[in-house]
């Protein structure tokens, strides 16, 4: 009797674990079109104005977008809606082409198959004209072969390497891509730091995971040897373990790539282990919570990340005039500073719409080959270039090296 | 590995299996009263720890926001009983099993709701400055789990063995018909029971809140890890959770410090659970269970 109930425990294990390892998404349901906040109606320029000095009229131009409102991945989600539904509010003081544009924002979920559900609603049933999304790498991944079939242009938010990965025909990137970040760590380094021996502590997720093969495939490129690499899981509570073995290898530096709270946890531990290596992180850090899990251990670990974290890196005078505006304008409409990812909203519907204007139509085919032409548009991420095989726009001077002190984010020593 | 590097992991695995340890103390308690086995244990440990923070950041004091949630949780655990287990009694131990497994994807959702998706800090206890041991460091906070959580075993001893109630609670696990025969009021011994587990659980999360976080989502691995620790300890036997938990934990990290290979880490869960077959295989009973006899 005491065996069965053994046995019967077990295979409940099993559907259990199963159940663990899904893990939970969101029970809100759909979307969107919140009532837009009350902002003043300082006209937005951020790209070339359009043509009639009247409010726009006619049918409004429909674009899709699918962010992750809610899920766990909803705080990328929610600001790059709220900057979305600023933004259409500002540019619809002036229109497009003449015409009002028309945001439908969809709701992942943080799923990809609720992605995949929203795009072919927007597709078929809203007819837009281009989408935008989604926040995260598994979503964008998802919905990319649809939009590709449809011939239909997809502004990426998401940063993984593989959303521009062949075939690229119909994928424009607003992000930094996960590679420029790996870039950066690597070469400060290499560059500032002029150290040569690494350690990777990386979080098992995809993030995590793709950026150590980055970081592993490109060590050598930049005169570094990884001596050290453990991975750790997303909710893992300590990871003094995984430290222990890559403090017996003696490092120089310790290079954790992960989203919160595996690098907070990190820190805390290499402190409580007593490890004096530099701490270099990854752009998943670039976020308040970071500095408030982290405490104390915090202090003194640098990162890769956009210059809106450190206003005063923009070198760009330009650039800097956009982001002021930016900035105020989503201060108004939510009352908090925009977070990176409201950015990389922003540069992605800027860059769509100054497709649109110049090609001067809506038709899927002008707007690519308008993309595949953009020079010089500047949004809080950088200034971007799009050719027909640069889907990215960016390059790593879009790109700084942020450190933690007192609380706050300050450009890293040069 | 030297001596030093041992005993770091050493330290490592008793940091997390004391919270696994905990979490399989109330496991083993319902079992006890009930013969369920409460898929929903994690959650209460998830519950504790965020509970604790949302009293802490309202403004009480580290000690009462603590106690309070223990306090919050154990009814909590009350409740779960009534509106989730109480009904199915007619209906048989499967569907009530089932039934928290369901339960606990609920509790998941509702305290996503309730307090968001990101991970909340604690202060430690009395303070983070490591311990140093030779040249491995341990946390005051760790120390202070090891110490509630032998407290609390050796509570639960007394309270069996000494006190009337807790004899009733065994005399129900033996055979519930023959106590309630003898004047035990069934139902308030799985009151008790499930009051008494959702506590221990809170405890745990409770106190690694300030080592490692608590986030929403951090039930489910602490459930089923908590759940596997109960079953190598021998389910049923209070130190034998307890024993369970830690060697699970010291196992888990022996494995990420003994494994030659490079990212050892990324194993360390299939060889904690790979363990746990072995010993079941060998042993179905658990370390510290009786042979399971039947009197025909």
């Amino acid at each position: 009797m005491r065996i069965r109930h053994v046995i019967f425990i077990a295979a409940l294990v099993a559907g259990f674990a199963m159940l663990a390892l899904v893990g939970c998404g969101g029970d809100e349901t759909t979307t969107t079109t919140a009532a837009p906040a009350e902002t003043t109606t300082t006209a937005v320029s951020e790209e070339t104005t359009t043509t009639e000095m009247a409010g726009p009229s006619g049918d409004p131009i429909m674009i899709g977008a699918i962010v992750s409102a809610s899920g766990p991945a909803s705080p990328l989600g929610e600001p790059e809606r709220a900057a979305l539904l600023m933004l259409e509010e500002k540019i619809n003081t002036v229109g497009v082409l003449g015409r009002p544009i028309k945001l439908v924002i969809e709701d992942d979920q943080s799923n990809p198959t609720e992605a995949v559900t929203a795009v072919n609603k927007l597709l078929q049933q809203d007819k837009v004209i281009a989408v935008l999304g989604g926040s995260i790498s598994a979503s964008t991944l998802a919905i990319k072969p649809i939009t590709h079939a449809a011939g239909i242009p997809l502004m990426a938010m998401a940063a993984s390497n593989a959303i521009t990965a062949d075939p690229i025909d119909w994928v424009w990137r607003a992000p930094p891509r996960d590679a420029l970040a790996v870039g950066a760590a690597l070469g400060y380094i290499q560059k500032t730091m002029k150290l040569t021996k690494v350690a990777v502590l990386s979080d098992e997720n995809a993030y995590g995971a793709s950026g150590l093969a980055d970081i592993e495939a490109r060590a050598g490129d930049f005169g570094l040897t990884v001596v050290a690499k453990e991975s750790y899981k997303t909710e893992d509570t300590d990871l003094t373990a995984q430290l222990t073995k890559i403090k017996a290898a003696n490092p120089e530096v310790i290079v954790v790539w992960g989203t919160n709270p595996g690098p907070a946890v990190a820190a805390k531990n290499m402190k409580q282990l007593g490890m004096t290596q530099p701490y270099v992180g990854s752009h998943g850090i670039a976020n308040k919570a970071f500095i408030d899990l982290g405490g104390d251990a915090a202090e003194g670990v640098i990162f890769p990340a956009g210059r809106l974290l450190v206003p005063e890196s923009f070198t760009n005078p330009e650039q800097k005039a956009i982001v002021d505006q930016f900035v105020t304008a989503f201060e108004e409409a939510t009352g908090n500073p925009p977070p990176t990812f409201a950015g990389h909203a922003f540069g992605a519907l800027t860059l769509l719409l100054d497709a649109i204007d110049r090609a001067g139509s809506t038709d899927a085919a002008d707007i690519q080959a308008a993309l595949n032409e953009t020079t010089g548009v500047i949004t809080p991420d950088g200034v971007y270039n799009y050719t027909p095989t640069d889907h990215d726009g960016l390059t790593p001077d879009d790109l700084t090296v942020v450190q933690v002190q007192g609380g706050t984010w300050v450009l890293a020593p040069q | 590995m030297t001596f030093d590097q041992f005993l770091q992991y050493i330290f490592s695995g008793i940091t997390t299996g004391s919270i696994y340890a905990l979490t399989a103390l109330g496991f083993t308690l319902i079992y006890n009263a009930t013969d369920i086995i409460n898929f929903a244990q994690g959650e209460f440990v998830m519950l504790g720890g965020l509970t604790a923070i949302s009293l802490y950041e309202a403004g009480a004091p580290l000690a009462v926001a603590c106690l309070g949630a223990v306090a919050i949780v154990g009814v909590a655990g009350i409740v779960f009983q009534q509106l989730a287990i109480r009904p199915l009694l007619k209906a048989g131990i499967l569907a009530q099993i089932i039934v928290t497994v369901g339960a606990s994807l609920a509790i998941r959702t509702a305290a996503m709701i309730i307090w968001g998706r990101e991970s909340r800090p604690l202060p430690p206890f009395t303070g983070d400055t490591p311990i140093k041991v030779g040249e491995a460091t341990i946390l005051p906070q760790t120390l202070w789990v090891l110490a509630v959580t032998l407290v609390i075993v050796v509570a639960l001893q007394l309270f069996y063995r000494r006190t009337l109630t807790g004899k009733a609670v065994r005399a129900c696990s033996v055979n519930s018909g023959a106590a309630r025969l003898m004047g035990v009021s069934y139902s308030w011994v799985v009151l008790l029971s499930f009051g008494m587990s959702a506590a221990i659980s809170a405890a745990g999360g409770v106190m690694i809140t300030p080592v490692s976080f608590m986030g929403y989502g951090y039930g489910a691995m602490l459930g089923l890890k908590g759940f596997a620790a109960a079953i190598l300890g021998g389910l049923g036997n209070p130190a034998g959770a307890v024993v369970g938990g830690l060697s699970l934990g010291v196992l888990e990290a022996l494995t990420i410090g003994a494994l030659p290979i490079e990212g050892a880490s990324g194993y360390k869960d299939a060889v904690a659970f790979l363990i746990l077959l072995l010993i079941l295989f060998a042993k179905p009973q658990g370390l510290f269970g009786g042979r399971a006899v039947e009197k025909v």
